[in-house]
């Protein structure tokens, strides 16, 4: 083997190696955090007024009953000592049992987060492709009809409330033009058979082509509605970091080569440009997987975000602690991805131990 | 190389495009198929997809008190009676016949043979036992509504003394002391008699496995998204259910939930908004249906608050409100005013009671006896949330500032999430402030006990009203089997609670439903849940 690339090998390795400590590093650096957000969402939730024994029991209970289940739920007991057992639990891998529903959160939150996450990834599609794109084209043709009526548009996308255009999407595609279904993942008259709850995975495996449309057809308001900010976000920021790579000296140089000027944005330019992108992209995916709440309520999506929403009404703390904790335990896990992610789109990008 | 792999990228897109393409041709099908989606065989549509704004939480009837739960859970199960189809006269259900004897104090039930839980099992007096049983030995976490029977059974106030089987289709039940509304309470959603071997089986977990008797057997439940039920081809009643399946549908947001009907992915939807009538109305493919009205929406004044402690003060704010310009604007017309706290379909009802006309100087008049010529401040707590009672309780709070204004009094509008809002109610913490109530068996013990006698402070009486006369007039109406001289007796509590004024009775409303065009038979129920048995497509 010439000695070239021995060395080659051997600095490769040394690299994974590195790459394999910051990845391990940042992972346990998680803990502390993860633990600092239980005792935060402990904190708040425990704050606020409001008894979960009450809310349980119904506007019709009695006062009895409602200290009674109090005592049961272990709610009277300080609030250390809730916070210990929870974390006890929590460390044997066990996120609690819902007050609600009186089932193990544990096998409870897959389904939610599950559709949350297969609508988050189709409206990140979305807004990635398009965010991108009119991105890099605004900033190619600055100044261009185009450039300002995209970057209204990313407005307009930004300011926009997600509930009227949600509400105007049904209107317009359901019910005026017939395209599109209002709500839901599926048809419920045929329903997809759940295998990971992501449907349009499950309906591949099944092999059930006519459902996969269905399913993809469901999906199309509620991700572009989830789509237009982020989208908005990206365009703006694909298009100032474009617009000061486009001014570097390297560009001009390739475009001095007779480089066709497509190569040279969409190759040159834009490996440069897309780091900060990148970030916008990781921190928007966490959010969105945080659970979009108002796309859920109007497109009654059965997500993450509901769940919450209706665990906060509830009062049902584990339900409230362990869906924060998990988010964020995801939010974070996102991020660590696209900081990786930094190390391959730019090698000059290195982690030291 | 690179024009290689765009040549790739070309063609897949283009095979992406086509696939999608391809898809939307097919969906495009079902989408002109959707005048008759969800056929089972061809030519006629049998399962009905209902919508509604929120999850049950429970399909074991008995663990809770939320209506979203019985609206599924009235088809699964039986009760030994039943309400009428659109009232709560008392009809026969599992049992056929019934007798009570003349202390009122036995009841004797004849069940109906040959009929089987979804299980298989059979249904007999032994499963009645189990269930009565299992509930009363039970507290009020588990099985809330079960003090409707006054309690427990280790508790003094628990009317049932013991359920018998005296032979496989015969129970009976032995009371401690007569108890007037019993056969209305047997005839209640929760008490839907269930599989004692499933229950075993299940355990805990029998909330969500129901098994009844009913006209259509548990199948599916996805929580915050779809319960499905499908027909029972054992059912004993032959030719019911007519549907074959039943697919409850939550969409959280009304307006969405009407955009869903109009597109047809829903068949029928509850909680329609007032303000949203007109539009069905103008979609000819769509009709309103009328739920009968059992329920109140009220102004509750904590009488132990000063200046609401004061009588003349309590009479002066029911004259200042116009319950009529309230019910224009914020109930499209569709409510009654009210001026007794139960509503007139319920007997006992005394309508001799002159209401507490809409009169701002007599209001003056009575605020300056009362020594408040100056008027004075207090909050007033809108409710977080839109109830059939009080679809916007926010915007009705806005109106009655404004009224109280022209009295003098400075009402300051507040309101705090729900769970907070019904304890710190329940804790007596509000001046005045507006909630409602929904009959459950459609009894006046139901409303007037439970919600303003002072055995019910802490509890429903939110108004913390007490007056010891009306406390032995309900108590005795409790007991009083003879329903002329039970309705006397409840006439006279509506008098004295009229003249104290802890409320000001704003309206009886009715709630309303809208469906397609092609739903038959769809009748509701006043008390919120009533079973499919007869809905059909036309």
């Amino acid at each position: 083997m010439p000695p070239l690339l021995i060395n080659k090998r051997i600095s490769l390795k040394k690299e994974v190696n590195i790459m394999l400590t910051y990845t391990v590093r940042r992972l346990l650096s998680l803990i502390p955090v993860l633990i600092g957000m239980t005792l935060v969402v402990f904190a708040i939730i425990h704050a606020i007024p409001g008894n979960p024994a009450q809310v349980i029991l119904g506007q019709r209970a009695t006062a009895e009953a409602i200290a009674n289940l109090t005592r049961q739920l272990g709610l009277d007991r300080p609030w250390y000592i809730q916070y210990f057992e929870y974390i006890k639990s929590l460390l044997h891998g066990n996120l609690g049992t819902s007050l609600q529903t009186r089932g193990p959160i544990n096998e409870e939150i897959w389904p939610y987060l599950a559709a949350t996450a297969e609508l988050t990834i189709v409206a990140m599609f979305i807004a990635i492709m398009v965010g991108v794109n009119a991105g890099i084209i605004s900033a190619w043709f600055s100044k261009s009809w185009f450039d300002y009526v995209a970057m209204v548009l990313a407005l307009i996308g930004v300011s926009m409330p997600i509930f009227w255009l949600g509400l105007m999407g049904q209107w317009a595609f359901s019910i005026e033009l017939g395209w599109l279904p209002t709500t839901g993942r599926e048809d419920v008259r045929d329903p997809v058979t759940a295998i990971t709850n992501i449907y349009l995975l499950d309906t591949l495996l099944q092999g059930r082509f006519d459902q996969f449309g269905t399913v993809l057809k469901h999906l199309i308001l509620p991700s572009f509605a989830l789509a237009t900010i982020p989208m908005a976000i990206i365009a703006r920021m694909t298009r100032a970091t474009m617009l000061e790579v486009m001014k570097s000296d390297y560009i001009r140089t390739a475009r001095a080569k007779g480089l066709r000027m497509f190569w040279v944005v969409y190759k040159h330019s834009l490996k440069n440009a897309i780091i900060p992108v990148l970030t916008v992209i990781g921190l928007q995916t966490g959010l969105l997987l945080g659970g979009a709440i108002l796309t859920e309520t109007i497109f009654g999506w059965p997500g993450i975000g509901r769940y919450l929403y209706d665990a906060i009404g509830y009062r049902d703390y584990p339900v409230i602690q362990s869906g924060i904790l998990v988010i964020a335990a995801i939010f974070v896990l996102i991020n660590l991805v696209v900081d990786l992610l930094y190390v391959f789109v730019d090698p000059r990008i290195k982690y030291t131990k | 190389m690179k024009k290689r792999s765009i040549l790739v990228l070309l063609i897949s897109l283009l095979a992406i495009s086509m696939f999608l393409a391809g898809c939307n041709t097919k969906t495009n099908t079902d989408a002109d198929g959707k005048k008759n989606p969800g056929t089972s065989n061809g030519s006629k549509k049998d399962t009905l997809v209902y919508g509604r704004g929120g999850d049950s939480t429970s399909l074991d009837p008995i663990t809770t008190t939320e209506g979203e739960a019985f609206k599924v859970t009235q088809n699964i199960f039986e009760t030994l009676l039943v309400y009428g189809e659109q009232d709560t006269t008392i009809h026969p259900g599992l049992a056929e016949e019934w007798n009570t004897s003349d202390d009122g104090l036995t009841y004797t039930f004849k069940l109906r043979q040959g009929v089987k839980f979804h299980d298989g099992t059979d249904f007999n007096a032994d499963a009645v036992v189990f269930n009565f049983d299992r509930w009363m030995n039970g507290n009020e976490d588990k099985f809330p509504y079960y003090t409707m029977f006054g309690g427990y059974k280790a508790d003094e106030g628990h009317v049932i003394k013991e359920v018998k089987a005296v032979d496989p289709n015969t129970v009976q039940f032995i009371l401690k002391r007569p108890q007037a509304p019993f056969l209305k309470n047997i005839a209640m959603s929760p008490f839907g008699i269930a599989s004692p071997a499933a229950v075993e089986k299940w355990g805990d977990d029998f909330r969500s496995h129901p098994v009844g008797t009913g006209p259509f057997k548990f199948v599916e439940w996805k929580q915050k998204d779809r319960i499905t039920i499908e027909k029972n081809p054992d059912y004993w009643q032959k030719g019911l259910p007519k549907l074959n399946k039943i697919i409850f549908r939550v969409i959280p947001e009304n307006t969405a939930r009407l955009n869903a009907l109009a597109n047809g992915e829903i068949d029928v939807m509850d909680g329609l908004n007032n303000s949203d009538e007109a539009t069905v109305l103008a979609n000819d493919k769509l009709q309103i249906i009328e739920r009968p009205s059992m329920n109140v929406g009220y102004i509750g004044l904590t009488t132990n608050r000063p200046p609401l402690d004061n009588k003349l003060v309590r009479q002066a704010i029911n004259h200042a409100i116009d319950k009529k310009s309230i019910i224009d604007a914020f109930y499209g017309g569709k409510a009654l005013a009210a001026k007794n706290p139960m509503p007139p379909s319920i007997e006992g009802y005394n309508d001799a009671i002159q209401e507490y006309p809409f009169d701002l100087e007599k209001a003056k008049a009575l605020l300056k006896e009362a020594g408040f010529e100056k008027g004075f401040e207090m909050d007033l707590w809108a409710m977080p949330v839109a109830r059939p009672y009080m679809p916007e309780a926010k915007k009705v709070a806005e109106v009655i500032q404004d009224s109280l204004g022209k009295i003098g009094i400075k009402a300051k509008i507040q309101s705090v999430d729900w769970p907070t809002y019904l304890e710190k109610a329940r804790k007596g913490e509000f001046d005045a402030f507006m909630l409602g109530w929904t009959g459950d068996n459609g009894d006046p013990d139901n409303f007037i006990y439970t919600l303003l006698d002072k055995d019910s402070i802490g509890s429903n009486n939110y108004a913390y009203y007490s007056n010891e006369e009306l406390h032995k007039i309900l108590i005795e109406a409790q007991t009083e089997t003879e329903q002329s001289k039970r309705n006397e007796l409840y006439k006279k509590a509506q008098e004295i609670i009229h003249e104290d004024a802890p409320w000001v009775p704003l309206v009886h409303s009715t709630p309303l439903l809208a469906a397609g065009k092609d739903v038959l038979n769809y009748l509701p129920h006043p008390t919120g849940s009533e079973c499919l048995l007869n809905v059909e497509f036309k």
